[in-house]
């Protein structure tokens, strides 16, 4: 049986190409990058490449970028740390209802800090507007964090607003931008947008789990979470897990053209949608202004799992709401307070570069069995 | 030194003429059980059992859990053995119960002598162990009344044993002494729970599982292996049968009236568990269901579904309340695993308004509009069978 792998968005395969250099950084260059020899200078030089990969895809420094363990790491260094250094400015956050938990939840734990935190809500196309950004940032604001693109709809935020609003707000808020499904796919200049902080995951662009970055502007500063050592400027210490970084950098370096494939998704995204609306019952949940690497939608009566299962039996492997929540009701598509019958049988594909139209075709073959055979709920 | 466990029987020792049969297997059970840890040796003598550890790198404390999850055993201990003499006894507590006394403020000294040629009384061996403690400890002083630690220690037959403290047992009495039933277990919090408990009233176990492919998963599958495997630390090792249950789900969605959804599928599941159960030895049922519940858990839910059973089923949770419930679940460790979120077969296709005082001629007549022999039967013969250790 063929795999069809539709849930790019909850992780990716790994590219030949960094999978080759995981396995060179694990049997070859294998040194300690902080060991004063010979070897571990090499592990260093190594290290020091990705991280000029990471930055130059970011138009930014390479002083400006730490690795970590992956996007939930960066976004609780990023929240934790942001709001520490500026406490005594201060003690308001704004985020939004739909954030990914990583920062939620780090948002949630400030709050029982007593910190006062404002999440605001989606509206019915799964974003926020300026407006709402606006009149929720003030002078008392030390901590603004956007997610760049929602890990369950596409959804773009506008990202773009948010440096103009919090300095005319006379705020001394830093801004971090949770760009985990935006990074290696819309282009993102920290810089030119007046993000303080980033974050990005490797294994979401066919790099390896266990790696990611976290962007800090050179200026900005943040308390650290861990301590005990001299690496990534003491914001992340402990020996570099450089397998994993060195990979990732390459996986980076593979990415094809930003604009040529965003161009390619699109087609494949208008493709999958009007193939979906020759199914009766489903409804597309992600608006038309969706970053077009994710679809979500619903096939009215058959339960998310049902359907998931159902197409794992012929190879095909979507996600129900996001993966990191296994079965939990979508705390995203509540917030946006779509119809529970929808959000009940909600799917998400998310598509990568290896995916082609004729996946999609299969994908809508078996929906459509599906949707003839399953007995649903009445 | 080698520290041992002395194993006092529970309910046991009140089993008339059947004691034998009890003590017997017992003994097997603690042989198999421990036989995982390591080498032991496991006699009884004097309603007692001593379970001796045969290799040198054993962990007692191995040993100590294991022994408290095996029913039959209401308090066990911790000892070590001595000669029978009592300059060699008094050493031993003093070298054995170190620890103990150092971390303790009062202590008292209990002896019992069933070996009567003893040359010492009870009360005599006592005075002199206390005293050499006394010496040895003396930041100790002596409490009869509630004392942090109280040393025993018993002169039998063939040795002295020393201890401090008893250590509490699993209870109940001992797993297949009363016979062999069968569970319906789904994946939730409940079932595990009345597994156990029942397994507590000497029990043997066996497990029916129903899964619904694709409207249940693997991981709701595996969700149920691993609850039952922590079952089994207390149980010993069942079966586990898994129905393919899709067939019927989808009939009863499609023919039935859906407020009678639940009932008749409650009714499928226990006409496959009883057949199931009888093909395998099995005289009961064991399920989770607690009164009141959900809809399926009222009295009238509960007789339309008994109607089908030709066996006894047992609902150790029926006047147990949800918190009373999980609390048993967090002690027995299944709480963590339960809740995982994975849909079972008793989710899917939840009416949105169950019948909760259905009338058994409505739900018969509802189940008459599909051919279940035929689908029962067929269900029986595709069931898969896992071994659950």
């Amino acid at each position: 049986m063929r795999e069809i792998y539709l849930d790019n968005s909850a992780t990716t395969m790994v590219c030949p190409q960094a999978a080759q250099k995981a396995l060179k950084m694990m049997t070859e260059n294998y040194g300690n990058p902080s060991s004063l020899h010979s070897k571990g200078f090499e592990a260093q030089k190594e290290l020091e490449a990705a991280r000029s990969a990471a930055a130059e895809i970011l138009n930014a420094e390479p002083s400006e970028i730490i690795f970590t363990s992956g996007g939930t790491e960066s976004n609780n260094t990023a929240v934790f740390g942001a709001a520490e250094a500026l406490s005594r400015r201060g003690n308001k956050i704004v985020t939004t209802a739909f954030e990914h938990s990583s920062v939620i939840e780090a948002v949630q734990r400030l709050e029982s800090r007593g910190f006062e935190a404002v999440y605001l809500k989606p509206d019915k196309n799964g974003t926020v507007s300026r407006e709402a950004i606006e009149e929720a940032v003030d002078k008392n604001t030390v901590l603004v964090s956007i997610m760049a693109v929602n890990n369950e709809t596409g959804a773009m935020l506008p990202i773009e607003a948010v440096r103009r609003i919090i300095d005319r707000a006379g705020s001394p808020a830093l801004f971090h931008v949770d760009a985990v499904q935006a990074f290696g796919k819309i282009p993102l200049r920290p810089k030119k947008l007046g993000i303080d902080l980033l974050s990005a995951s490797s294994h979401k662009i066919h790099g390896p789990k266990g790696a990611g970055i976290l962007y800090i502007r050179r200026g900005a500063r943040i308390v650290p979470l861990h301590y005990g050592g001299e690496q990534e400027k003491k914001i992340r210490p402990g020996t570099e897990p450089i397998p994993l970084i060195c990979a990732m950098g390459e996986a980076i370096k593979s990415l094809p053209d930003m604009k040529t494939e965003l161009e390619d998704m699109k087609k494949l995204n208008a493709y999958c949608r009007s193939r979906l609306s020759e199914i009766e019952n489903v409804h597309i949940n992600s608006d038309e202004s969706c970053l077009p690497y994710i679809i979500n939608f619903s096939v009215r009566g058959i339960r998310s799992e049902t359907m998931l299962h159902y197409l794992a039996e012929k190879g095909i492997f979507v996600s129900s709401g996001s993966a990191c929540a296994k079965g939990k009701k979508s705390h995203v598509l509540e917030a946006m307070e779509l119809d529970a019958a929808l959000a009940d049988s909600a799917l998400r594909v998310s598509f990568s570069r290896y995916n082609t139209r004729e996946d999609i075709d299969e994908l809508i073959k078996e929906l459509v069995n599906a949707d003839n055979t399953l007995a649903r709920s009445k | 030194m080698k520290e041992i466990l002395l194993i006092k029987l529970g309910e046991i020792v009140l089993k008339g003429l059947n004691r034998k049969n009890f003590e017997d297997t017992l003994l097997r059970t603690l042989r198999r059980r421990l036989a995982k840890i390591g080498s032991f040796q496991v006699k009884a003598s004097q309603s007692t059992i001593t379970v001796k550890p045969m290799d040198d790198d054993i962990d007692m404390d191995d040993a100590v859990l294991c022994v408290s999850r095996v029913f039959g055993i209401a308090a066990f201990a911790r000892a070590c053995k001595a000669e029978k003499d009592l300059e060699k006894i008094k050493e031993q507590a003093g070298e054995y119960l170190r620890e103990t006394l150092e971390d303790a403020k009062t202590f008292k000294v209990e002896s019992k002598r069933s070996d009567k040629k003893f040359p010492y009384t009870s009360p005599e061996i006592s005075a002199e162990v206390g005293g050499y403690l006394l010496e040895k400890f003396p930041h100790l002083t002596v409490d009869v009344h509630d004392p942090d630690v109280i040393v025993t220690v018993e002169i039998r037959d063939f040795a002295a044993y020393i201890r401090a403290g008893l250590i509490r047992g699993a209870g109940g009495i001992p797993v297949g002494t009363g016979g062999k039933a069968c569970v319906l277990i789904s994946g939730g919090i409940d079932s595990p729970v009345a597994a156990y408990t029942m397994a507590k009233r000497g029990l043997e176990l066996m497990a029916v599982h129903f899964a619904s492919p694709p409207y249940t998963s693997e991981r709701a599958e595996e969700k149920v292996v691993e609850l039952l495997t922590r079952v089994a630390k207390y149980s010993g090792r069942m079966k586990m049968y898994t129905v393919p249950f899709t067939k019927i789900q989808e009939q009863i969605r499609e023919k039935c009236n859906e407020d009678y959804f639940t009932i008749i599928m409650r009714r499928f599941m226990m006409e496959i568990a009883q057949r199931l159960a009888a093909d395998k030895g099995a005289q009961a049922l064991i399920t989770g269901e607690s009164l009141g519940q959900v809809a399926s858990q009222t009295i009238g839910a509960i007789a339309c579904t008994d109607a089908v059973c030709r066996m006894p089923v047992f609902r150790p949770l029926l006047g147990m309340d949800k918190e009373e419930i999980i609390e048993i679940s967090r002690k027995i460790d299944t709480f963590e695993v339960s809740i995982q979120p994975f849909e079972d077969c008793c989710t899917v296709f939840t009416p949105k308004h169950p019948r909760t005082k259905p009338m058994l001629e409505n739900v018969i007549a509802e189940e008459n509009k599909i051919d279940s022999l035929p689908l029962i039967e067929e269900a029986v013969q595709n069931v898969k069978v896992r071994d659950i250790v």
